[in-house]
């Protein structure tokens, strides 16, 4: 029978197995819980984080400008240059706890606009798009092996999402009601029923009934908000997380970051979708108890959006975004950004928030830091053709 | 339109990926060699046991339960029937969603369950549930690519249709043995049930202005009097034939001639009754009745007159040979005709997604589930009238909104692992509008394209 230390080393963990006390590295990688919140439709970053200390930034966003820390329902002050969306109260909390920080002007190589490639590419991990059909963190997996012969990941939805998919043997788990289709998602189903008479009619008289019966979903059941069901399956995250023989890695999804209209500012749609992350993110930190303290919350999306307001109060497809991280092991408390500025020049296509870090920095930083993940590892396997993204440093506290 | 899509979508369950290319080279023999040769199986239905056998595995389990029950009333019957039989109804659903899944012969197996709900028996009457499958496969597949007739007698015969509609307690009042009985006790019934006789008229054959009178029905149910059950009866009365299968019992059979719509016919036992069903199938009000059902199933709600006619000259002129009935249909320009686009039933929505995504439904209760939440339980349209087929039964508000429910909850099992656009253009072809098609393209996520496409109007009608 192989000896741990020889399944380690076979699996590429023998630099970090050579350079730390066998204790140590037992800690590490058993003990680290590590959890990705994927944000699909596109986060705008310049709402999440908003550089309020640009010059640009007000006459940039109009009325979709967030107003500045200290004004009422005002930005949270993350620095001089960036405040937090009102909404992100938990996160803000963490921040100033020394347990959040927020990366800007950050984006995947992904240079497109549509979503289904960009969230590709966001999971597979590839510098290409289409170069790689598994998830990045399927292939991480490999060197932490599976935790007392159980998966060593799960991903809180019904089917496994990209990231997770691949060789390594991974489990998932849904609630067994699956989630009522939501306000996005019956939106565009009526424009799209808007031509159709037959369709449009039923449809708007459904959901007048909807509304009339208190929010019953067609099941007959009675409609959730998303915040609630989004809180409930990071609750349910949490005690995976911290059950003795469960998973310690969790990836959990949350839609409707799609703002072409109306998208608000202080207050409004796009605040709505906030705090019901901000709520799950609090929720998985409470459930969480001691185990906070060892775990990482990514929060990552697979592009930003436009930095002018379009036609119809909102944002359209962008390029550079913002992205979270938080946890009781994180070594928090700071805006890491290269800032590239919002003048005409300084804009990605001359539209786009510039991205000056790109997405796998932050993984890669995560993954050999708090999983610990050799370097070599990250970069011929993990993420290939990522050299020149160089692991994000001092993200974890030690 | 073109007419590969509206083969695989009107005529068939819905493309599965790849499959138009090769119905568009002639999509009219496509539709026509399905019905070429013997019906091909699938394992799931292949496997699946005999009507006969399960109706005496049912009725021994009821028989231990009556008298578990007489020793003590501690509801046992619930506990050992119900499951059972719940299990071999799923057992039946499964084979009968996985063959359509999968299918390469879908026009076959649509019209197979048209007539399995032309000629409907309905689950909420025990022991239908157990036989439900069954008799689709037994009597209906076997019968619908030849004469009415055969497919009318084959229906008739079956356990599973004299047991929905009570003819095995329709006793002759002139029969050997009410005679006897009402020799000894007055007051005991013995009696007629009109049941099977009427809806073989106004349901299976003429419909139900196809000029037949109640004196019809009465004689008619006198005529088929006997057409029953072999092995013990429910009261012990009797116990010859071969239990589980069909058995003329001569016993209770009503003698002497009888007239119908003008005819007379002989005493001649199960004959009788044979011949009566072979001239209603020849009827020139079935023709109609069965054209215009046919037409409406395939064509539209509201059928061209002209066709119904076409239709029902073919039957006419073949002596009810199906396979004449579906060639002219096939062959009629308004099949191919965009504009008459029906709206999906629940059923064709769950076959045809299902095709769409290459999926074999692994879990019988998804799919139950599925089609009760929007209306449609299968073999359960909760009458021998079997379901509707027309767009103002099936189309309110709530139930639009049950399939966008199912289609948003489906796609999250099984659709963030396609890109919705390319299966757009592969299972829809040019039946995908450019907005539809924009639409799903803009979607945040894979589920949310996937839910728009399977609740657009264009994956919605067929």
């Amino acid at each position: 029978m192989l000896s741990r230390r020889d399944v380690l080393k076979s699996l590429g963990l023998t630099a970090m197995a050579g350079s730390l006390p066998r204790l140590a590295f037992a800690k590490t990688v058993l003990d680290a819980r590590f959890v990705l919140v994927v944000l699909r439709g596109a986060v705008d970053g310049l709402a999440l984080a908003a550089p309020y200390g640009d010059g640009n930034y007000q006459k940039l966003r109009g009325e979709l400008a967030i107003s500045k820390p200290g004004s009422t329902d005002g930005l949270l002050k993350l620095d001089g240059l960036f405040g937090l969306h009102p909404s992100l109260a938990n996160v803000h909390q963490s921040f100033v706890a020394g347990h959040a920080n927020v990366v800007h002007a950050i984006a995947s190589p992904y240079r497109e606009r549509s979503h289904f490639d960009g969230q590709d590419m966001l999971e597979n991990g590839a510098a290409r798009n289409g170069a790689l059909r598994d998830g990045w963190l399927n292939r991480a997996l490999l060197p932490l092996g599976s935790r007392l012969g159980n998966e060593a990941a799960i991903a809180l939805a019904q089917n496994t999402p990209l990231v997770l998919r691949g060789d390594n043997s991974v489990t998932s788990w849904a609630p067994s009601r699956l989630p009522d289709a939501d306000d996005g998602t019956l939106e565009r189903l009526q424009r799209l029923y808007a031509h159709d008479e037959f369709f449009a009619t039923r449809l708007e008289q459904a959901l007048r009934s909807q509304d009339i019966a208190g929010g019953m979903d067609g099941m007959g059941n009675a409609r959730g908000n998303d915040a609630r069901q989004f809180a409930e399956l990071m609750q349910s995250a949490a005690r995976f997380l911290t059950s003795p023989e469960g998973p310690t890695i969790a990836v959990v999804e949350l839609g409707g970051w799609d703002t072409h209209a109306n998208q608000g500012s202080n207050n409004g749609a796009l605040a709505n979708r906030f705090a019901a992350l901000d709520r799950g993110l609090g929720s998985l930190r409470d459930q969480l108890g001691d185990t906070w303290n060892r775990t990482v919350v990514t929060v990552v999306t697979e592009f930003g959006r436009t930095v002018r307001v379009n036609g119809t109060r909102g944002t359209d497809h962008g390029t550079g975004t913002a992205a979270i991280v938080l946890g009781g092991a994180v070594n928090g408390g700071k805006v890491i950004a290269d800032w590239p500025g919002l003048g005409d020049k300084d804009l990605y296509a001359g539209r786009d928030l510039m991205p000056t870090r790109d997405l796998r920095s932050l993984f890669k930083g995560v993954l050999q830091d708090h999983l610990g993940l050799t370097p070599a590892f990250l970069d011929e396997t993990v993420f290939p053709d990522s050299a020149a993204a160089s692991p994000l440093q001092n993200l974890i506290r030690t | 339109m073109s007419k590969a899509v509206i083969a695989a979508t009107r005529f068939g369950y819905g493309a599965r990926p790849g499959e138009l290319a090769g119905i568009a080279k002639n999509p009219e023999a496509w539709l026509l060699d399905q019905l070429q040769g013997p019906s091909r199986l699938h394992a799931a239905i292949r496997e699946l046991p005999a009507s006969s056998a399960m109706l005496v595995e049912v009725q021994d389990l009821r028989a231990k339960q009556r008298g578990k029950r007489e020793i003590r009333d501690d509801g046992e019957i619930v506990k050992i029937y119900g499951p059972t039989v719940r299990q071999h109804y799923i057992d039946q659903v499964s084979a009968r969603y996985r063959a359509a899944a999968e299918s390469d012969t879908p026009f076959h197996e649509r019209l197979v369950h048209f007539w399995s709900n032309h000629f409907a028996i309905s689950a909420d009457k025990q022991p239908m549930p157990a036989i439900a499958g069954l008799y689709e496969n037994e009597a209906i597949r076997p019968n619908i690519g030849g004469k009415f007739a055969d497919l009318l007698l084959a229906v008739e015969k079956h356990p599973a249709m004299i047991l929905y509609l009570d003819n095995q307690r329709s006793i002759g009042p002139g029969s050997k043995i009410a005679k006897a009985a009402n020799r000894r006790r007055k007051d005991q019934e013995f009696g007629l049930n009109e049941n099977l006789a009427r809806e073989i008229l106004e349901l299976h054959t003429l419909g139900v202005d196809g000029g037949y009178t109640q004196q019809d029905v009465t004689r008619f149910a006198k005529v088929i009097t006997g057409w029953s059950i072999g092995g013990a009866t429910e009261r012990g009365r009797f116990s010859d034939g071969i239990p589980g299968t069909f058995q003329f019992r001569e016993i209770v059979h009503e003698p002497g001639s009888q007239t119908i719509l003008g005819k007379r016919y002989k005493s001649d036992g199960v004959e009788q009754g044979e011949a009566v069903l072979r001239d209603l199938a020849a009827h020139s009000s079935t023709a109609r009745f069965i054209a215009g059902k046919l037409a409406r199933h395939f064509i539209a709600d509201e059928p061209p007159p002209t066709v119904v006619e076409k239709l029902s000259e073919a039957y006419l002129r073949t002596d009810g040979d199906l396979s004449a009935v579906y060639r002219e249909l096939v062959e009629a320009e308004a099949s191919w005709d965009a504009a008459h686009a029906k709206y999906k039933t629940p059923h064709d929505f769950v076959i045809s997604t299902l095709r769409a995504f290459k999926h074999e439904p692994d879990n019988p209760r998804f799919i139950i589930g599925a089609l009760d939440t929007m209306g449609q339980t299968p073999w359960k349209p909760g009458s021998p009238a079997g379901w509707p087929d027309t767009a103002d039964q099936w189309g309110g508000a709530d139930a639009l909104y049950k399939r966008i429910e199912w289609s948003h909850a489906v796609s999250q099992v099984v659709g963030n692992r396609v890109n919705p656009v390319e299966l757009g253009d592969d299972v829809l072809s040019d039946a995908f509008r450019p907005e539809t098609r924009r639409a799903i393209s803009r979607a945040e996520t894979l589920v949310q394209g996937m839910t728009l496409l399977l609740a657009s109007p264009d994956f919605q009608r067929r």
